[in-house]
């Protein structure tokens, strides 16, 4: 059972870095590059906790999908980050604050993997006694995504559709000034 | 000691990583950063989430048919499956706002982008002035 935990500490760590190196980088690619290795390394760790239906979500969807629409926009952006002018102290100070007040409340929280903490105690046995009974789907997590909580996925299907079409308004749109700009500077030019 | 200081050593380092994605937010002036650092913090509530569900022992919550397993707590993984899709959409929908403004602006700097809008503003104000004038006279 411990070795479990070390290496879900030491993974958590890897992650620490990346963020650390993340903070550090200017080039956008590079930034890029460590999002898609920061999904990754957070897919292994849902392997270590258990929660294999997320693994396999944020390594496509997560570390995939979201890499893939990152490096196309790359393509009509600039490829550093400038230099800020504005000191960063206020910022640091908030982040450091409440990142502080966060870990002195992290006391009182239960350790990982105690049967008897409060998120295991309320209704969980029906949903796994009920996926065998009632729906007769093995795994839990499919039938209480499709069946019990089924109008959360439809909500989600929502969203979804709805930022898909706002993607493809603004991105028509970008399309077309262009095209009115290469117009005018030819216009320009003749 | 060791053990209760590894039973809680995720939950320290899942809140510097959220410190880290919310300083990317609000300390950097790069839109592209900002995104990244929402795509951290979204990552790092994602791990505590999945953190609340595991048990010591416990199998993935795939029903087998041994009669004493432990199943680990499906719940957090349901709500973590819709929060990831969505949180890509969220990325999508932010993406091609930058790639708008970039086409606008020229720029994804936010210093910029306001230093633009001001010299806009006074443009603005200086042929209003004029109008005006020309009205007076």
């Amino acid at each position: 059972m411990i070795s479990e935990l070390i290496i879900n500490a030491f993974l958590v760590t890897v992650m620490l870095a990346i963020g650390i190196a993340l903070l550090r980088t200017r080039t956008l690619i590079f930034t890029v590059v460590l999002t898609s290795a920061y999904s990754l390394v957070a897919a292994l760790m849902f392997i270590t906790l258990d929660a294999v239906d997320v693994a396999f979500t944020e390594a496509s969807v997560g570390a995939g999908i979201s890499t893939i629409l990152f490096l196309a926009a790359m393509a009509y952006l600039p490829k550093e980050e400038e230099e800020n002018i504005n000191s960063q102290i206020l910022p640091a100070l908030t982040c450091i604050l409440l990142g502080g007040i966060l870990i002195w409340c992290s006391y009182d929280l239960p350790e990982i993997g105690l049967l008897s903490s409060p998120v295991h105690q309320h209704i969980v046995p029906d949903y796994i006694l009920g996926s065998r009974d009632d729906i007769g789907i093995p795994n839990i997590v499919t039938s209480v995504l499709a069946s019990y909580r089924g109008y959360d996925t439809f909500g989600e299907t929502i969203v979804v559709f709805t930022a898909g079409v706002a993607v493809l308004v603004l991105l028509k749109n970008n399309t077309q000034t262009s095209n009115q700009k290469n117009k005018n500077s030819k216009r320009k030019v003749s | 000691m060791i053990s209760s200081t590894i039973g809680i050593w995720n939950y320290w380092i899942v809140f510097l990583l959220m410190m880290i994605g919310l300083f990317l937010v609000i300390g950097r002036k790069n839109f592209l950063k900002k995104i990244v650092g929402l795509t951290i913090f979204q990552t790092s509530v994602f791990l505590l989430y999945i953190t609340f569900g595991k048990i010591k022992g416990g199998t993935p919550p795939i029903l087998n048919n041994a009669i004493d397993t432990v199943y680990s707590n499906p719940l957090p993984h349901v709500l973590i499956l819709t929060a990831i899709v969505v949180g890509v959409a969220t990325t999508a929908l932010g993406m091609s706002l930058v790639l708008r403004i970039n086409s606008e602006y020229g720029s994804i700097e936010e210093d910029e982008i306001s230093a633009q809008d001001l010299v806009d503003y006074h443009d603005q104000i200086e042929t209003s002035k004029k109008i005006d004038t020309k009205f007076i006279q």
